[in-house]
């Protein structure tokens, strides 16, 4: 007994998570007037909590409940990042869901059950837990996807999403099931050391390559991002800020955390795969993207782009620097993209219909000179030009790439991002140069003003931040936590 | 005839195999889908079982109790959106979900 509540300490912001998502559901289900609002400033407030929480409680390494949920310096960074960005992913929507409908409290707490999977996922040691909270995180993804409910475009996202991503958690439980049968241990330990003691390992291999595949597509690098553009197009534009985020930090998180962990024996194996992966998401994002015309396929090209330069963090194993650099670029990609959702939410064609085509922007610097001045900023940002924090992600990744020796891929990405930033710079060409196209209302909200600030001072400021904020201590300590 | 792990590791690849190229090759009805998909969750299950036995470790055994739950729900969340879907746009045909592309 005493032991069970040892354990419950440690699993202490899960516990206030779930408490909350529950407590917040039976409020919305018998408080039916501005049900909405509430649910979604409470559940902001207890996210942001939370994330502060993980940071400052001590980050001691603890394995609890017989080995099966793990808890050290990286799941805890990781699990901070992933409640703030989430926390500014419901109040991006605040306005959005009012307008659609104030009774759908739902929505914050879809995005609450999903966040605690999340959490679950990078703090998983065995491969029950993992596939568990992999589907806790998928299941209410899923339904957001399809929130718009009378709309066919979002339903059809709905159903893609579905079908894709219950398809990837199959693969990824044949691949455990596999690993599992001929290593003969769930636990991500027992794995590792049966693993070394083996003489053949073919059968380890092609469950790596199906564990692999299941979690390349939920970081939607190719060869399976075909879901991502359709999907992104078709939900609604705040639901897409969310899948742009934390979704996409978490899968690579536990990427880190199975290929540093039980599969590290097998490096050479899928050393090769993660290098293709990244190579290729890197050219067919950039590439790609550069003749879409709706704004969010664009995001999602570039998003593609984007995980392929996260995963060059990943080839600098069996050096752990990597890790850190990876862990800054996901930081500055997770500001700067919230930061161009709340742009694109708060420009409207018609009443709580946000802009989606590109050229709906053109032009829009006469009218809202400060949203397309921030804009501007962000799309710099992705585009890696200096003073602004996408250039410090890029410098932080390519400098681990160059110290592991990873010359030709570092000149591959620096050249592709260079063709990349056609694209961004694109955009503020139309802001800047060219004559207004469509009728454009602003929608005053006072949560989208507040994300875009903090986001842009992030961006435009994080030469200072870091300096001051202890950004860099913090996840050279996440990393060095990862290696023990 | 002695039925060996590799018979059941064998049948269960086939299953798998065959719930794939079902979710792939099928041009008619997202329903044959969702069957599919249920079909490699349980060629799954009997690969664990599987192992289970031929290890001697019952853990394989639970785990595929819990995929069979987590299946139950993963069906009842497809099907509640394919009739969202089915409202909008009045039919499930695989060819017809073809709204966006590029």
């Amino acid at each position: 007994m005493n032991l069970i509540f040892e354990n419950i300490i440690f699993l202490s912001s899960e516990i206030i998570l779930i408490l909350t998502a529950l407590i917040l559901l039976m409020l919305g289900a018998f408080k039916k007037k501005n049900s909405a609002k509430i649910v979604i400033y409470f559940s902001f407030i207890i996210l942001i909590f939370l994330s502060f929480l993980e940071i400052l409680i001590p980050w001691n390494s603890v394995n609890i409940f017989n080995n099966s949920i793990t808890q050290n310096g990286f799941t805890r960074l990781v699990k901070a990042m992933i409640y703030f960005s989430s926390s500014f992913a419901i109040i991006l929507s605040a306005r959005w869901l009012i307008k659609y409908d104030d009774k759908a409290f739902e929505y914050p707490i879809l995005i609450l059950f999903s966040v605690l999977g999340m959490s679950l996922m990078v703090s998983a040691n065995d491969l029950i837990t993992l596939y568990l909270a992999i589907e806790l995180q998928s299941l209410p993804l899923y339904v957001l996807a399809s929130f718009k409910r009378d709309n066919a475009e979002s339903s059809e996202a709905g159903v893609k999403y579905f079908v894709l991503g219950a398809l990837s958690s199959s693969l990824f439980l044949f691949g455990s099931s596999l690993v599992y049968g001929f290593s003969g241990s769930i636990e991500f330990d027992g794995i590792y050391n049966n693993i070394q003691a083996l003489e053949t390992n073919t059968a380890i291999i092609i469950g790596l390559v199906f564990i692999l595949s299941g979690l390349i597509f939920k970081i939607s690098a190719v060869p399976f991002h075909m879901w991502t553009p359709d999907v992104y197009q078709g939900s609604a534009t705040p639901v897409t800020a969310f899948f742009a985020t934390a979704p996409k930090l978490t899968a690579l998180c536990m990427l880190i955390n199975i290929l540093y962990g039980p599969l590290s024996g097998m490096q050479e194996s899928w050393y090769q795969i993660v290098f293709f992966v990244s190579m290729a998401s890197i050219a067919l994002g950039t590439f790609s993207a550069i003749r879409q015309t709706n704004i969010k396929r664009l995001l999602a090209y570039s998003s593609i782009a984007h995980m392929g330069f996260a995963l060059i963090g990943l080839l600098s194993f069996p050096n752990f620097d990597g890790v850190q650099s990876l862990l800054i670029y996901m930081l500055i990609y997770l500001a700067t993209t919230l930061g161009v959702f709340s742009c694109i939410i708060s420009l409207e064609i018609s009443e709580g219909e946000s802009i989606n085509e590109i050229n709906d922007l053109s032009g829009i610097s006469k009218k809202f000179p400060f949203t397309a001045f921030t804009m501007a900023m962000f799309m710099f940002s992705y585009a890696g030009i200096p003073p602004l924090g996408g250039f410090f992600a890029k410098y932080f990744i390519f400098r681990s790439a160059i110290e592991s020796g990873l010359i030709f891929l570092s000149i591959f990405g620096l050249l592709l991002s260079v063709v990349g930033a056609f694209y961004y710079i694109r955009i503020i060409k139309l802001m800047y140069f060219d004559e207004p196209k469509t009728i454009i209302t602003k929608s005053l909200s006072k949560s989208l003003s507040f994300t875009n600030i903090v986001c842009i001072i992030f961006i435009v400021f994080f030469i200072f931040i870091i300096t001051i904020a202890p950004i860099t201590e913090l996840t050279k300590n996440a990393a060095i936590a990862l290696g023990n | 005839m002695i039925i060996e792990l590799g018979h059941y590791l064998i049948l269960s690849s086939m299953l798998f195999t065959i719930g794939v190229v079902g979710v792939f090759l099928n041009r008619k009805n997202v329903i044959i889908i969702l069957m599919s998909l249920e079909l490699i969750l349980l060629s799954i299950s009997i690969n664990l079982v599987a192992f289970s036995a031929f290890l001697n470790d019952s853990v394989g055994q639970i785990f595929s109790l819990f995929i069979l739950t987590v299946a139950a729900g993963e069906a009842a969340i497809g099907l509640a959106i394919l009739v969202v879907y089915f409202r909008n746009v009045g039919n499930i045909e695989v060819d017809q979900i073809n709204k966006m592309s590029g």
